[in-house]
């Protein structure tokens, strides 16, 4: 039976040094869907997307992307399904490396064709125009930045985005633009998206399911709906949920 | 109305740049602060860490700072001798800045650098130092105050380190704090008892707080006035109660960039900047 769900992670473990950073964690994400992890530092929500990327040596339980299960190694073939965009982007792009460097490397890794051809039209759909193509990175504000880090993802024509808190480094008003390209780009073709963040306002604009992430285990998994009404069911997402709500005085401990 | 604890007056931060070019950070900015928790709100580069900095005359060369004056009770702190100066900074107004991580010495233990300030600000005996670390660490609300002492600043979280730092700036008993970003680097549930904290000290000693913040959310919900910050200059001063009453385009941009919880948006507005908002001057945020 083919199955819909882009992404499948099942009773995920990571520890490091014997401490536990993610605990069995379990979730599936549909094709063309939005999934938001949320918690605080220390969650484990990080941790999820980077063994889902092959960045963490040692986990167990079980990962799926389009119903393929991922061994220990991540083949080519994964890249160019999976890409991920990282929180800070002054440290994720290479400082010497023009943009255009930037974007057609994975082109000639991957042996694409019409490279040329690609990075333009990459450009245009993050929004930047032909002039930035020979910029280098300090020649950029942080939201540009993050818009060829962007583009960088997409190169490949990848059908999920790993995106790990892609605007926490951004002014609110920077935040708003890129976000607004995320979801048009999602529409557009067809992206799977698993988002991270801190941010419960932000995941719940950009995710319709939400899992809540705490000391490395899942404690509650729900619908953005549900967050919006305030209406969780565990006592620690509606902590989470008052305190993101800005400064409330509160009773005296 | 409350007393004026200080009264800036036509602030500027200019940086030359060796092109010859020079930058300015802050452009013209007027208010004046009373016993109350002020905000300062802004994007990156709309002066607002620089207006803070400005005050205490920590601006770096080659910032160069100019003013009317700024007024701390009827000294113009511009003025001041350097000497004069430290006996105000730390003392009378003290500085909370965003990352304890870079605010504490790494090679020495938290108690030592509380006393240290301490005896340096009081002339307090070492036994008289210790005794009110201990005090103090209990007045910022860290169980086990006498454990804590001992340990390294690597060796406490990002909350306690910035309780640290709170309680090492308030133990001279200032009259202002000036607080820059005091929760950006910590998780929304601890940024609320670092707030409480905060909130509790400014009232029982009835300091004057300045709160320098990205965070429209947080400002209109802790302080009490609000100060919003554009290219330098103030564009619009508030009741922190109403900011969402706000009227000047730059201040309505923001708000309805910020996607929010309780009410879903299909797109969130992209914000058109009016080069007029840069030319208008600044206005000003006296009480």
């Amino acid at each position: 039976m083919a199955t819909s769900e882009a992404l499948l992670v099942e009773g995920l473990t990571v520890a490091f040094d014997g401490s536990v950073a993610v605990d069995a964690a379990t979730f599936a994400v549909e094709e063309g869907a939005s999934f938001g992890l949320v918690g605080e530092s220390g969650s484990g929500k990080s941790t999820i997307l980077r063994a889902i990327a092959g960045l963490v040596p040692d986990w167990s339980g079980r990962i799926e992307v389009m119903g393929h299960p991922l061994g220990r190694r991540r083949g080519a073939e994964f890249f160019r399904t999976v890409q991920m965009v990282f929180q800070d982007p002054y440290g994720s792009l290479h400082p010497r490396h023009t943009v255009d460097r930037t974007l057609s490397e994975p082109l000639l890794l991957h042996r694409f064709d019409r490279v040329e051809q690609r990075i333009e039209e990459a450009l245009e759909q993050v929004g930047l125009g032909p002039s930035f193509r020979f910029r280098y990175p300090h020649q950029l504000s942080g939201g540009q930045r993050q818009r060829v880090a962007i583009a960088r993802a997409l190169m490949l024509e990848p059908r999920i985005l790993l995106l790990d808190e892609p605007t926490s480094a951004l002014d609110v008003s920077v935040q708003a633009e890129v976000l607004n390209l995320l979801d048009r780009l999602r529409v557009d073709r067809g992206l799977t998206y698993l988002l991270v963040s801190h941010n419960l306002a932000v995941v719940a604009h950009m995710c319709e399911r939400i899992a809540v992430m705490q000391g490395g285990r899942i404690v509650e998994t729900l619908r953005a709906d549900a967050m919006r009404n305030l209406t969780p069911t565990n006592p620690y997402t509606r902590d989470l949920l008052v305190a993101s709500q800005g400064y409330s005085a509160g009773e005296e401990e | 109305m409350t007393e004026e604890l200080l009264r800036v007056e036509d602030l500027w931060v200019r940086f030359p740049t060796p092109s010859g070019k020079v930058v300015e950070a802050v452009r013209g900015v007027s208010f004046s602060l009373g016993r109350e928790r002020l905000g300062i709100v802004g994007e990156s580069g709309s002066g607002k860490s620089m207006t803070g900095r400005s005050i205490l005359r920590l601006v770096r060369p080659p910032g160069q700072v100019q003013a009317k004056r700024i007024m701390f009770h009827d000294q113009d702190l511009l003025t001041l001798s350097e000497r004069k100066m430290r006996q105000v900074r730390g003392n009378r107004i003290s500085m909370v800045m965003q990352d304890p991580k870079f605010s504490l010495n790494p090679v020495m233990t938290v108690g030592r650098q509380i006393a240290e300030a301490y005896r340096l600000h009081t002339g307090a005996s070492r036994r008289e130092a210790k005794r009110a670390t201990l005090e103090m660490l209990e007045a910022v609300q860290i169980r086990d105050p006498e454990r804590v002492r001992d340990l390294y600043p690597h060796e406490v979280s990002g909350g306690m380190g910035q309780r640290i730092m709170i309680a090492m700036m308030l133990a001279p008993d200032p009259e202002i704090l000036i607080a820059d970003e005091p929760t950006s680097a910590l998780d929304v549930t601890v940024q609320t008892s670092v707030l409480r904290i905060i909130d509790r000290l400014v009232k029982e000693r009835g300091m004057g707080l300045i709160f320098i913040s990205h965070d429209l959310n947080l400002v209109a919900t802790f302080c009490d006035r609000i100060l919003i910050m554009y290219a330098g200059r103030v564009v619009e001063t508030c009741e922190a109660s109403r900011l969402h009453e706000a009227k000047h385009p730059y201040t309505r941009g923001l708000l309805n960039a910020l996607p929010r919880l309780d009410e879903p948006k299909a797109a969130l507005e992209a914000m058109t900047r009016d080069p007029a908002w840069t030319e208008a001057p600044s206005v000003d945020g006296y009480l």
